[in-house]
């Protein structure tokens, strides 16, 4: 080992150091920064020099260190955390680490996280959890766009107390000019970020300078060193001060005698007596029991798990909140949030997602993507769509009223997270900034004459028949036949097609995916509205994604969207091509084609399957209406 | 009984949150029991999760047939005292096969109990399974989720993990996928025993010193338990104070030599120690990301 010796004696103990006076909670803090800047060896050294590495990790570490390391023949400390077989390959953390430390004064529980940006995401995880940033900035190289997008990623995952740790000070002679510009342009650059603290220290990680103990080559530094900061910050609890609220988790019903309520309190505090409302559906109550870990409570604070019985018998269920009488969180189905998007595929305004909120499982649309946020100036673009690692501001609407706060009020209750509804995968996390009330104030008219008074009249039901296909596949030649068919047999029908829509109420949109996304909204509101005035609505559209199809299916009431999978093989549409679009798109006259440049995701189970290959449109179109008689449509 | 420091306070109130809300999200769940110190401090914690109802859930022990007969004696008791519904899987074919932690310790890991525990959550068709595993304790657990997706095949795929965001937990899974849920993720091997301190939750007796016959091998001292443990030439068992740090099959399992007999001497001896908890595990050792392919193949 090179440079200054840490000051440890092997043969004095390690492991968890801990104080005989009472251990506060963990403080929980992640390391960030760009690439290289050094996290995972900050991290390393500190756990070194505490004396925090056990001797057969140590010698592991020698041994990986020859074999994977990145410092010549010095101990690569971030070895101890990079886990994954690929990342000690690669020299380059991946995923989140978790480590555990204590020392006399204070229990760390640190995220380490990869500095790369392919990774933001797993470092936007990191910071979900956690009370403080340690941000790490290359002395020689100073901000870099990943700083920035780190410090912006921090600040909308409410994170508000920053150590800006400058390193690598060794490599630029220590130099205290050096350190004060990047501290400046920092403070510059964090002043719209709400950080209620920051606190620059220069370090060297590699060598120890102000990571555990006062740095001799930096006298001009009367700051403290890193552990000494992490030791004494007052990362007062998001919880503090904030009223009552407890999302429902699990109703315990052992036995008809015992109903209680089992949740934790993300903010405030519970005792027997207080007034309580349940929320959305506003009935009051009173706490009759708090029953924690050691039986009954007197009082139970933040992050305590209870189970709550109430004075009353009311309805209450998983995914309801009990809060404060007086105090109340929000309750809305639509309101405006920022989101940070994790997934490959890129954020389409109008397609539905499941939204998990407060132990709710909701579909959720965003319908308005205000602007996307410019991770190096702040600046707010203009964007359709937000890719992978951007962070954007939206409107969303879900399928139901619930209950909130806003993220700034509490991070616990005003949090949620987005997963596809295909792969299942979590592709967003979302922050609420409010409640939009447009939604509290459309109040649905109760009109005398009913959708089924309306079908009586007409002597059939209604329903939406939704031909989707490729491109010249035959939709709206069967479609044609279709309505013919019923119409000769006296049941009222429209057509709606790509062509009668965009001419007119979708003139507006284009071709790339978020606008054929809202093109399907629309013409599934539109096919909707006309099933309310008992029609049967003959829809011929590409529709060329499951998740709207599936969208329009649960717009409508079960059974009555029947999807009609009009399957012809992509080269026989291609040889058939009525309206020699084929022909320009293969050209790379057109772009955004489904089939040819965008794909089409073929129905897994669609509730018609009509095979041209095999029979003429006729057929096709009679298999239909037979379809819809044994349906009991007509 | 002493009450908890708010730091251990802390760290139960979280893994009641997650057990009631893999138990609320999951048709089928079931607590992986392995008879150590981790499961009994998580089978405690999840009697305070659903008191005052029974344990929403069975306990299953995955028998290698080769773990220690105090073990065996002590996971009969548990489920006595405490009238848990306790399933014990073994995989016959490979006893019938002969598999053997003396003869082919790795083999006998995989087949006994890798492919075990996936022959019982097969055979059970359990879509989560609680574990008691610790970030703290090895590299690649401490990148693991604390809601870790299972493929159809059982896979864990470090590559692939989905972001878990705030304590929000992405319970998703399609149909034969599983999920592996870690409650004690956030608890160091100090918390855990402070925690049985406090609690006074019961542990194996072989966590404490006493005079137990060991011979040494590969610099191991390891409990001659029954006769099936083949001699050496030249080794002789002797008697001495030994104890264990973590349980798994007798034969892979090193002792420490030790007075600790009490949990205050256990709690004092481990803050002294110079070595991490996983290194009387002799099938750990083969290279530094061995634990990381065995979880990948659907190993705890």
């Amino acid at each position: 080992m090179s440079g200054p010796s840490p000051d440890t004696d092997r043969s004095t103990k390690a492991g968890a150091a801990r104080s005989l006076t009472t251990v506060p909670p963990a403080l929980r803090f992640l390391t960030c920064g760009s690439v290289d800047d050094g996290k995972s060896t900050l991290i390393g050294r500190l756990l070194y020099e505490q004396n925090l590495i056990f001797d057969d990790q140590i010698s592991a570490l020698e041994r990986d260190s020859k074999k994977h390391g990145t410092t010549g023949d010095d101990i690569d400390y971030a070895l101890l955390l990079d886990g994954l077989e690929a990342e000690r390959e690669q020299g380059i953390t991946i995923d989140v680490a978790y480590r555990y430390f204590s020392t006399p004064k204070r229990a760390f529980i640190v995220a380490d996280t990869p500095g790369h940006e392919q990774y933001t995401r797993n470092m936007a995880t990191g910071a979900s959890n956690a009370e403080l940033a340690v941000l790490l900035v290359d002395a020689r190289k100073g901000l870099l766009t990943q700083t920035r997008r780190h410090a912006v990623v921090a600040s909308l995952l409410g994170i508000r107390h920053v150590v800006l740790a400058v390193n690598k000070m060794d490599l630029v002679a220590f130099d205290q000019s050096i350190f004060k510009s990047i501290t400046k342009n920092f403070a510059q650059f964090a002043s719209d970020l709400g950080f209620k603290e920051i606190v620059p220290i220069p370090v060297s990680a590699r060598y120890g300078d102000n990571v555990s103990s006062d740095s001799a080559n930096m006298p001009w530094y009367s700051g403290p060193h890193l552990l000494s900061c992490l030791e004494t910050v007052d990362a007062e609890t998001d919880s503090d001060g904030k009223p009552f609220r407890m999302p429902v988790q699990w109703v315990n019903r052992p036995n008809s005698e015992f109903r209680g309520f089992a949740g934790t309190l993300t903010s405030g505090s519970a005792r027997p007596g207080d007034e309580i409302v349940v929320l959305p559906s506003g009935q009051t109550s009173t706490i009759k029991t708090v029953t924690g870990s050691d039986g009954d409570l007197a009082l139970a604070g933040p992050g305590n798990s209870v189970t709550i019985v109430l004075n009353e018998e009311i309805d209450v269920a998983r995914g309801d909140m009990l809060a404060a009488l007086r105090d109340r969180p929000q309750v809305a189905d639509q309101f405006a949030a920022h989101l940070v998007w994790m997934a490959n595929e890129p954020l389409l305004p109008g397609r539905s997602y499941l939204m998990k909120i407060n132990h709710n499982w909701l579909t959720a649309t965003v319908t308005d993507l205000k602007h996307r946020i410019d991770v190096n100036t702040l600046a707010k673009l203009a964007a359709k769509t937000l890719a992978i690692n951007e962070a954007g501001v939206c409107n969303l609407s879900v399928a139901r009223s619930i209950a909130f706060d806003s993220y700034a009020c509490n991070r616990a209750t005003g949090a949620f997270i987005l997963i596809d509804r295909n792969s299942n995968e979590t592709v967003a996390a979302g922050m609420i900034d409010f409640a939009l009330r447009r939604a509290a104030n459309i109040h649905h008219h109760h009109s005398t004459v009913s959708k089924s008074a309306r079908a009586a009249l007409n002597h059939h039901r209604p329903a939406v028949l939704w031909f989707t296909g490729l491109p010249g596949s035959g939709k709206s030649t069967i479609a044609n036949l279709v309505e013919a068919g019923l119409h000769a047999r006296g049941i009222h029908t429209i057509l709606l097609d790509g062509d009668n829509l965009r001419h007119g109420l979708n003139k507006d949109l284009g071709f790339a995916e978020p606008d054929r996304v809202e093109n399907i909204r629309r013409v599934g509101e539109v096919a909707r509205l006309m099933t309310e005035a008992g029609l049967v609505v003959l829809c011929s559209f590409i529709s060329p994604f499951q998740a709207e199809r599936r969208m329009v299916r649960e717009l409508l009431p079960e059974g009555e969207f029947i999807e009609i999978f009009v399957d012809t093989p992509l080269e026989d549409c291609i040889a058939r091509d009525p309206k020699g679009l084929y022909r320009r798109a293969l050209a790379g006259e057109i772009k955004n084609f489904t089939g040819v440049t965008q794909p089409y995701e073929v129905p897994q189970d669609p509730d018609l399957h009509l095979m041209t290959v095999r029979d003429q449109p006729a057929a096709l179109a009679a298999q239909v209406i037979d379809d819809l008689a044994r349906r009991k449509i007509f | 009984m002493a009450s908890l420091e708010p730091h251990t306070r802390r760290l139960e109130d979280e893994a009641i949150y997650i057990m009631r809300e893999a138990v609320a999200e999951f048709r089928n769940p079931v607590m992986l029991y392995s008879i150590g110190k981790d499961s009994g401090a998580m089978l405690h914690i999840a009697q305070k999760a659903f008191y005052p109802g029974k344990l929403p859930f069975p306990l299953l022990h995955v028998d290698t047939t080769w773990k220690f007969r105090e073990m065996i004696e002590f996971r009969h008791e548990i489920a006595r005292r405490f009238g848990l519904d306790l399933l014990v899987h073994v995989n016959e074919e490979g006893r019938a096969r002969g598999a053997s932690p003396v003869s082919d310790s790795g083999t006998h890991t995989q087949v006994m109990k890798t492919e075990g525990l996936r022959q019982a959550i097969t055979k059970w068709q359990f879509d989560c399974a609680f574990g008691g595993a610790r970030r703290d304790e090895e590299k690649s657990r401490a990148k693991e989720r604390i809601f870790s997706h299972r493929s159809a095949n059982h896979l864990w795929d470090p590559r692939q993990q989905r972001p878990e965001l705030w304590r929000n937990f992405n319970t998703r899974i399609k149909p034969g996928e599983s999920m592996r849920v870690f409650p004690l993720s956030n608890w160091t091997e100090l918390d855990v025993w402070e925690y049985i301190r406090a609690e006074n939750i019961p542990v194996v007796p072989l966590y404490f010193a006493k005079e137990r016959p060991v011979v040494e091998r590969n610099g191991a001292l390891i409990m001659v338990d029954d006769e099936r443990l083949p001699l050496l030439p030249g080794e002789t068992p002797r008697n001495l104070s030994v104890r264990f740090r973590t349980l798994g099959c007798y034969p892979l399992t090193g002792a420490m030599l030790s007075h600790a007999d009490t949990l205050d001497d256990i709690i004092d001896e481990m803050r002294a120690s110079r070595h991490s908890e996983r290194e009387g595990r002799v099938i750990d050792h083969d290279e530094s990301s061995s634990m990381e392919k065995k979880k990948r193949e659907g190993y705890f």
